[in-house]
């Protein structure tokens, strides 16, 4: 019954959730015998301040986009995705044999064969545990973290046995054509004015965009997003309205895999230039953070890739220019998400009660 | 805290010539702009059995909360037996010595009576203890209060009366002198109504203060010694129930004069838009819920279907609305219009019965018919979704001609408050009701199935419901009206079939029959003149 004005729920909230969470770690890092605020400013120095800091943090934000959007496009089909990290991998398969076995003329035909083979096997992925989910009641939970176990295996089965170049020691395929290679923002007109050194994030920024976009536009302006949200609200509700749960289910599922999957455009192809083992390395469980921090929102979502981009970033800075390790940036990280998922309800009912004397009864309104 | 207030265990040093068990004087609460409870003052006198009736949405609930210590109010005093008494939780309430049972119960399933009575004042670490001390307890209150309860009986196998007999055991365990019951009846059948009644009447002899919240005119006439009325958040008036009449009560409630029978002309049935042969249900335990069931109804023509729940209804709308649960297999022959339709698999969901022309207003709103996430008007396009206009090109949804439309509906359907924007959940039962029945009538089908359209939902929309329903019938549909209220059942059917365990027991002209032929019906007992 008692409510914060929306702007203090969508705006306060993580807002003093994340102050929370940087108290906590400036005592950790004060446990450790180190400065907290030089840990601050080295963090935001190396990852906000310089072309090139930026260049990292958008790079990890792109990452991180797709795989929160991921998580949220099933969360609204009331299904949890915890699968984004095999996900990945399979989709940096698929990124691989695009690359690969086709002969691309140019680089923009080939981040689009890329993204479809991304897409297609990070659905592919998705589509067995959806399968399961649908037909067999099998929680989509459980499966999914088997399958990133699984995906691991056989990438490393793949890499190590089947794509291995010749002659090779590491667990990884051959390096991609030249004509595969994806612009850096520095190499884009305008950008460059930017972006004066060479930077790691590339195009498949703009994608991540268009996608968080897009799966906005899908939710909430399309029949199919409709049904989604109203089979992931109610599924007896859905059963009413002749909502077929199995077609939701693999649908949103298989949209969802995709979603992650196209991270490797990101990260395999516009990076590594070869797909390596463990391409996920973690950013399908930020994933599930991401989400959480965006309120299962795609704006939300993009906002929060970019805060993860710049605790990824300035947690490695910490770990170059500070006696500070960088697991510490799995501190930081871990306390955002105890924070800002877990204890919402804590923030929100601080919030509440700090608000109520501003909301009293306007008289007459009942 | 003020130091004047004193929390809980009044029962100490309570100055005994309090001839009131409840005051409350001058209580205030508002959530944000909404005022629930306006400047509340009702006294409850000892050892009587008080009404507090009210539309839904009037402030009875949060009344209450605040009594039981969800809520604390703005402003004013709460004295329990004469003693101003600070209750800032239900824990203060119970040591105050009230008990409440809600609407829904809180009880844990699959333990047995004895544990859900003990849950929460358990003597200490080891249960058997306590559990020997509250069967012996369990059995004298049993016998004292006519509860008839089986201590050692798993909740989930007792029938709703009987879990509710258990709320009142947990709160006379926890030596409650006043019970609160919110809405109690609206799960029962009228038999059981009648023994909770017999209960309460036995509790006031024993000396208990007894509080009935209830928004039924019948159950306030029948149960009651006094009856205080709510309308918007206040208090209208308090009155001796053997001074007043139902037609009062309700004028009062509403604030003018309400119809309590259905005014509706002859029947002028048509063709028969369904027929219904020898159908069907079985569920996935095996068990029959449909033994054989058949009927017709004909265009312009209201078929009401009595019985108490549980004894097939849901099924029957289940099969017909393209609803039923995984596992349940049907079989029979289901011919609409002319048309056979499948009951089982392929072109029996929602959306082929809605292509067909089946409405329907389902029996749980909450749990089916709405989405109480979404707003007003995502849920005038539940299950209508795919209807042309409603969309902007092969792509995108209308939302725009969506509003417009939700606007319209709202608008002719009286829905309170107007506003396309917010969530289902918002608003009362009646007003939720009445966005369903309004998605579904606009639709104009040519058979509405119509399940428990009023449960929950205040007089005055029970009216304009039960006109929109005639409305539909006088415009030549053919409608199935399933309700476990006999009075709606009886004032609007054109036709009763009577259920009883998964078969009709028989068929009744309204105007030729009673409330007593229908209640032996309903029990089983077969009568004669059997049609079909």
């Amino acid at each position: 019954m008692d409510r914060l004005p929306r702007w203090a729920d969508v705006v306060l909230v993580p807002l003093v959730s994340l102050l929370l969470a940087a108290i906590i770690s400036a005592l950790v890092i004060l446990s450790i015998g180190e400065d907290p605020w030089a840990a601050l400013k080295v963090m935001v120095e190396g990852s906000l301040m310089t072309g090139l800091g930026w260049g990292y943090t958008l790079y990890y934000t792109t990452s991180f986009i797709f795989t929160g959007l991921a998580v949220t496009l099933a969360f609204h089909a009331g299904l949890f995705n915890i699968g984004g990290e095999g996900q990945v991998q399979l989709g940096g398969l698929g990124v691989a044999l695009a690359c690969l076995y086709i002969p691309w003329p140019h680089w923009s035909l080939a981040l689009v064969g890329a993204t479809l083979g991304a897409a297609a096997f990070g659905a592919a992925w998705a589509a067995i545990p959806a399968w399961l989910q649908a037909k067999r009641g099998s929680h989509i939970v459980i499966t999914t973290i088997m399958f990133n176990y699984i995906a691991a295996s056989l990438l490393v089965y793949l890499l190590v046995d089947v794509l291995r170049p010749q002659g090779e020691q590491s667990p990884a395929t051959a390096r991609f054509p030249a004509t595969t290679v994806l612009p850096r923002l520095n190499e884009v007109p305008g950008l460059n004015l930017i972006f004066t050194d060479k930077v790691l994030v590339n195009v498949t920024f703009f994608l991540a965009l268009a996608m968080a976009v897009a799966v906005w536009a899908l939710l909430w302006r399309t029949r199919l997003g409709y049904q989604i949200r109203a089979f992931g609200k109610s599924e007896s509700a859905a059963r009413y309205a002749g909502i077929n749960p199995t077609w939701i289910i693999m649908v949103a599922m298989l949209m969802s895999g995709a979603l992650a999957g196209m991270m490797s455009v990101n990260n395999t192809m516009g990076e590594a230039q070869k797909l390596l083992a463990n391409s996920a390395a973690g950013a399908g469980f930020i994933g599930i953070a991401v989400a959480l921090m965006g309120r299962n929102h795609p704006f939300g979502v993009v906002l929060a890739a970019f805060l993860f981009g710049f605790l990824f970033q300035g947690g490695a800075e910490l770990g170059l220019w500070t006696k500070i390790p960088i697991e510490m940036r799995i501190v930081v990280q871990g306390l955002v998400i105890l924070f800002t998922g877990a204890l919402d309800m804590m923030v929100r009912m601080i919030l509440i009660r700090l608000f109520a004397p501003f909301r009293r009864v306007k008289p007459g309104t009942a | 805290m003020a130091n004047a207030e004193v929390e809980g265990r009044p029962g100490v040093a309570a100055p005994p010539d309090s001839p009131y068990a409840i005051e409350l004087k001058g209580i205030s609460k508002a959530f944000g702009p909404v005022q629930a409870n306006r400047d509340i003052n009702i006294s409850v006198p000892k050892g009587t059995i008080h009404g507090i009736i009210g539309e839904n949405g009037a402030g009875k609930s949060t009344l209450m909360s605040i009594l039981y210590g969800f809520y604390r109010a703005d402003s004013g005093e709460i004295f329990i037996n004469g003693r101003l008494t600070a209750i800032p939780d239900s824990q203060s309430a119970i040591r105050a010595g009230i008990g409440m049972v809600f609407q829904h119960f809180k009880l844990v399933q699959n333990f047995t009576v004895l544990e859900n009575v003990i849950l929460g004042v358990e003597d200490g670490p080891m249960l058997r203890t306590s559990l020997a001390k509250a069967r012996a307890e369990l059995e004298r209150l049993s016998r004292d209060y006519e509860l008839d309860v089986d201590p050692d009986a798993l909740i989930e196998d007792l029938s709703v009366g009987h879990q509710q007999r258990v709320e009142i055991l947990k709160a006379l365990y926890r030596q409650a002198e006043i019970l609160i019951l919110d809405e109690p009846t609206g799960v029962l059948t009228p038999a059981e109504a009648d023994h909770l009644f017999r209960i309460l009447k036995g509790l006031k002899e024993q000396g208990k203060t007894i509080v009935l919240i209830t928004h039924k005119l019948r159950e306030i006439m029948e149960a009651t010694d006094n009856v205080s009325v709510m309308r918007r958040g206040t208090m209208v008036d308090t009155v001796k129930t053997a001074a007043t009449s139902a037609e009062q009560l309700a004028e009062l409630m509403v604030g003018r004069k309400v119809l309590l029978e259905v005014s509706k002309g002859p029947a002028h049935p048509g063709e028969v838009v369904l027929s219904v042969e020898n159908l069907q249900v079985r569920d996935e335990h095996g068990v029959d819920r449909l033994k054989g069931v058949s009927f017709e109804i004909r265009a312009g023509e209201i078929l009401g279907i009595a019985g108490v729940a549980g004894n097939g209804q849901s099924e029957l709308l289940a099969v017909l609305g393209g609803m039923l649960e995984p596992g349940n297999r049907a079989s029979g022959r289901v011919v609409l219009e002319g048309g056979q339709i499948a009951l089982q698999g392929r072109g029996a969901d929602g959306q082929s019965r809605r292509r067909a022309g089946i409405a329907h207003v389902p029996e749980d709103r909450q749990h089916f018919g709405l989405i109480l996430d979404f707003t007003a008007w995502e849920n005038v396009a539940f299950g209508y979704y795919n209807e042309p206009e409603y969309q902007k090109n092969a792509l995108f949804m209308d939302n725009d001609a969506l509003r417009d439309d939700t606007r319209r509906k709202m608008e002719k359907f009286d829905v309170r408050p107007p506003d396309c924007w917010l969530p289902a959940k918002s608003f009362s039962g009646g007003n939720q009701q009445k966005i369903v029945v309004a998605r579904e009538i606009e639709q104009n089908p040519d058979l509405l199935l119509v399940g428990q359209p009023t449960r929950g939902v205040d007089i005055g929309a029970i009216e304009f419901i039960h006109k929109q329903i005639v409305a539909l019938r006088d415009a030549g549909k053919a409608i199935l009206l399933v309700s476990v209220e006999l009075d709606e059942i009886l004032s609007l059917s054109d036709r009763i079939a009577v259920m009883f365990d998964g078969r009709i027991m028989g068929f009744r002209d309204p105007e030729a029959t009673n409330e007593a032929e229908l209640g032996l019906l309903m029990a089983g007992i077969a009568g004669n003149g059997e049609a079909a």
